[in-house]
């Protein structure tokens, strides 16, 4: 099941006690049963508890009396503020931290200019209250500490070259206030991009640098984020390279797709155990092992952003996408040293947990932040019979502490029917959260067995779940392919995910890209990761003509989705392709030059640059539709999109072709022919 | 017809084949005790994984909280003690299969090899680490590779009680035989 991530609005509940059931500790919600008015029957434990008189009084409507009409069994999604009995210690405050490569490397990829240009505009934005911290540590072959206590007259670096034993030169003023600091934070930010352009180093200290960040943030606790550049070549966790290039198209195993060392993983587990989390940024341009270095976010619940071939000159798109992201990324709303329960029915049981955290207990997880663009994707099982119940529940609880150092708790429950027949599961099904975690599925096996197993599966769980539609629920004959109403877009996605950079074979995919791509399927929410499985595809050059709805006083057209081939794509078009991240415009060679010149702002088709990433603001109508359409997308998320526009020889029209899933590759069937191959093996 | 008045041969001194009986007694004895330890590690590991997975029934108490407490992470930490005995456990098991080897005691030594190249195995195939140990805290709280482990456990608890007897009934033979 998916929640749509906008809740509007959203009942914070501010009383003294917080009814619970008193065997399973689950919250009260609109789905329990209340027995005469002082009693109440849980609905997960089937327990009968008693109302507290607190209870009986409903402060929105001033009535007694009425406990169902209280906003916590009104609103499936409600949050607490937890009282001192949910604190291990006082609300922590937000505390960042940023480890930055400057080896001679990150140099020349130029990224430093853009975080630190990013970090000066978004310092007053970035999440927290007066008690806010931040600090910086960067790093080559020596680990460098910066001295930002208020009252110096400039910051003050302090250089540890013993990376074998890493230690803190000074106690304390290397994490300082924001606010007390600030002037002496801007002057770091603004001196650090030229300090390091005359390095010679070319080694990487990354495994001490972390190191060092642990033991800073082990008070508090707080979110470190690490900017690399490169394999790390010198001191703890140091890494290898193991990507053999010729191995890129191979059809038979995959290797490396698992952590070489298990120090990223103590690393991250360390962390956790700390409440720090950690974010990595990786911008390389060689391989540098991220199954290695993903192990560090993974389980400490940080975030993964990679950059493939970053180069701040050469490659403009990564640079303005890095832009982007790092504004989302410090504006965003963050949640400190969370942990999160799930509860179910008696009868079910949870399995499996997929996504960045560390899985503490049978059902509670231990986040070191939270934070609002994660995904996390639930196994569960049925454990005994459930012929006498009707309705089961999921009730997920997050306590966290935010951050404005309130301690908080967020509660959603799901209430699902259970149905006796088979035809109603399938009438129920919802093919893109049952796509979604077989992904997660998928990426497991990958790593634990083997990619070619991780493939089978996925084509046996679509064989399967047809076959046992076709001999049960429907009385036509063995021949035909049938999938119910609910499914019949199941086989085109499986397609989709085989023929993603996860799981591809045949197809060259560099290693890093590959192991992206699967921590991806792993952290990503629903919606985003569909339309990074099956991007939509729609013709843009006539626009004009197509049916537009009003959103806020903007006319928005609404061209149709196009099927992902290149049967659609004609010459004399001009077509989008939203793939979550990134928006794909690919101009077709006779593509009228009313079009080129209204929408791109060119005189022709050769005219039009290699590198077009932002459409100009040109007054005609179909210009000012396109642009309306774009922000449209945009709007619908909340990671803003890079644009770039492909002509025929562009590089990127690889990546775009690529999309087209619905076509034969020398690699891979076309739709038509997958569909052929499961009805085989079904009617076998 | 046997003619009366032939001497019997004098029972000679005790000879090599002797020796291996009181060689036999002794690894069967010393097998009793190692399996006892074997018994003691395999009941660890059935109640260290045994808490660590009934820790979601959350009885009736007085703690009113939803935080992991203190309590559960020693549990995570407790598994990590029992790796630390995974490895002396496989040791001990390999000593007395060489010791059978030696005292050529070739049933004892069929019986036990199976475990061996169990043990073989399991140590090949575990999850990348620097440190020995079998167990990933990562991965462990996965019902799959929880419920693995718990009938892990109570296999080789039942396998380990048997040899006990066994061996018991083995000594006792060797030393009656002989």
């Amino acid at each position: 099941f998916y929640y749509s991530s906008c809740v509007i609005q959203l009942p914070v509940i501010t009383s003294s006690t917080i009814v619970r059931c008193r065997s399973c500790r689950t919250y009260i919600n609109p789905f329990v049963s209340f027995i005469d008015q002082r009693r109440w029957k849980c609905n997960l434990c089937y327990r009968v508890n008693d109302v507290p008189e607190e209870f009986m009084y409903n402060p929105l409507t001033r009535s007694y009396g009425e406990p169902h009409k209280r906003p916590e069994v009104q609103n499936s999604t409600v949050e607490f503020i937890a009282s001192s009995d949910y604190m291990l210690r006082p609300p922590q405050p937000a505390v960042y931290l940023f480890v930055l490569d400057v080896s001679h490397n990150a140099v020349e990829a130029g990224y430093l200019t853009i975080v630190c240009q990013s970090l000066l505009e978004n310092l007053d934005k970035l999440p927290g209250d007066s008690r806010t911290r931040i600090g910086f540590i960067t790093f080559d072959s020596t680990v460098q500490f910066y001295n930002l206590q208020e009252g110096l007259s400039q910051p003050q670096m302090l250089i540890v070259s013993d990376i074998d034993d890493i230690f803190l030169p000074t106690p304390d003023s290397l994490l300082v206030n924001l606010h007390e600091s600030k002037e002496l934070i801007k002057d770091l930010l603004n001196a650090l991009p030229n300090m390091f352009t005359n390095t010679r180093e070319t080694h990487s200290a990354l495994g001490p640098a972390l190191q060092a960040a642990f033991k800073l943030m082990s008070p508090t606790g707080g979110r470190i984020s690490v900017f690399q550049t490169q394999l790390p070549s010198l001191g703890a966790g140091l890494l290898h390279s193991r990507e053999d290039p010729n191995q890129r198209s191979s059809t038979k195993v995959v290797q490396h797709l698992g952590p070489a060392t298990d120090f990223y993983k103590k690393l991250a587990l360390d962390c956790s155990g700390q409440q720090t989390a950690v974010d990595l940024f990786l911008l390389s341009s060689q391989y540098s092992d991220l199954a290695s270095l993903a192990c560090m976010s993974k389980y400490s619940a940080g975030c993964i952003y990679y950059y493939p071939s970053f180069h701040r000159s050469h490659n403009p798109a990564q640079a303005e996408k890095l832009q982007k992201d790092l504004k989302r990324y410090l504006t965003r709303k963050i949640g400190f040293e969370a942990v999160m329960r799930i509860r179910c029915t008696k009868g079910l049981s949870i399995h499996t947990f997929h996504g960045n955290f560390f899985v503490r207990s049978t059902d509670l997880l231990s986040l070191a932040n939270v934070n609002p663009d994660a995904g996390f994707a639930v196994q569960m099982s049925i454990e005994e019979s459930l012929t006498d119940t009707s309705l089961v529940c999921f009730q997920t609880a997050l306590l966290y502490t935010s951050s404005k150092g309130e301690r908080r708790i967020r509660v959603h429950t799901l209430c699902l029917p259970v149905v006796s027949s088979l035809a109603d599961v399938y009438a129920g099904a919802d093919v893109q959260a049952v796509v979604c975690l077989l992904a997660n599925m998928a990426v497991d096996r990958s790593v634990s067995s083997s990619l070619s197993d991780a493939r089978d599966a996925l084509v046996n769980a679509v064989v399967d779940s047809l076959a046992a539609y076709m001999s049960t629920a429907s009385n036509l004959q063995q021949s035909m392919l049938i999938a119910p109403n609910s499914l019949k877009l199941f086989p085109l996605y499986i397609l989709a995910l085989l023929k993603q950079k996860a799981f591809r074979t045949g197809t060259s995919t560099r290693l890093d890209d590959r192991v992206y791509a699967m921590c991806q399927m792993k952290s990503q929410p629903l919606v985003h990761l569909m339309k990074m499985i099956h991007p939509n595809l729609y013709r843009i050059d006539k626009l004009i003509d197509e049916s537009t709805i009003h959103v806020n006083d903007r006319v928005v057209p609404q061209p149709p989705l196009q099927k992902l081939s290149a049967e659609k794509l004609t010459r004399e078009g001009a077509f989008l392709m939203d793939c979550g991240s990134i928006f794909y415009i690919w101009i077709g060679k006779n593509c009228s030059n009313n079009f080129i010149k209204d929408v791109l702002g060119y005189p022709n088709y050769a005219s039009v640059p290699q590198k077009m990433t932002q459409l100009p603001e040109v007054d005609a109508l179909s210009s000012e539709r396109t642009r309306s359409f774009i922000s449209w997308l945009r709007d619908s998320r909340p990671l803003s999109p890079v644009l770039q526009v492909i002509k025929d020889e562009n590089p990127a029209k690889t990546d775009f072709f690529q999309h087209l899933i619905e076509d034969r590759t020398e690699a891979a069937f076309s739709y038509y022919e997958f569909l052929l191959n499961i009805q085989q093996q079904i009617c076998k | 017809m046997i003619a009366p008045g032939i001497p019997r041969a004098a029972p000679g001194p005790p000879g090599p084949a002797a020796m291996a009986f009181t060689f036999a007694a002794f690894c069967y004895m010393l097998a009793l005790l190692l399996t006892a330890a074997l018994i003691f590690f395999a009941i660890w590991h059935i109640i260290a994984f045994d808490e660590l997975k009934t820790d979601y029934k959350n009885p009736i108490d007085q703690c009113n909280t939803l935080n992991p407490t203190v309590e559960k992470v020693k549990k995570i930490k407790r598994v990590k003690i029992a790796l630390k005995l995974v490895l002396p456990e496989y040791l001990i098991h390999a000593f007395f299969c060489v010791m059978f080897l030696c005292a050529a005691e070739w049933l004892t030594l069929g019986l036990n090899m199976p475990l061996l190249a169990y043990h073989i195995w399991r140590y090949m195939s575990r999850p990348v680490m620097s440190g020995p140990g079998l167990y990933d805290p990562t991965t462990i709280m996965n019902a799959d590779i929880l419920a693995y482990c718990q009938k892990e456990g109570w296999c080789k608890l039942a396998f380990y009680l048997l040899s006990f007897f066994y061996y018991l009934y083995g000594m006792i033979y060797v030393l009656v035989s002989s």
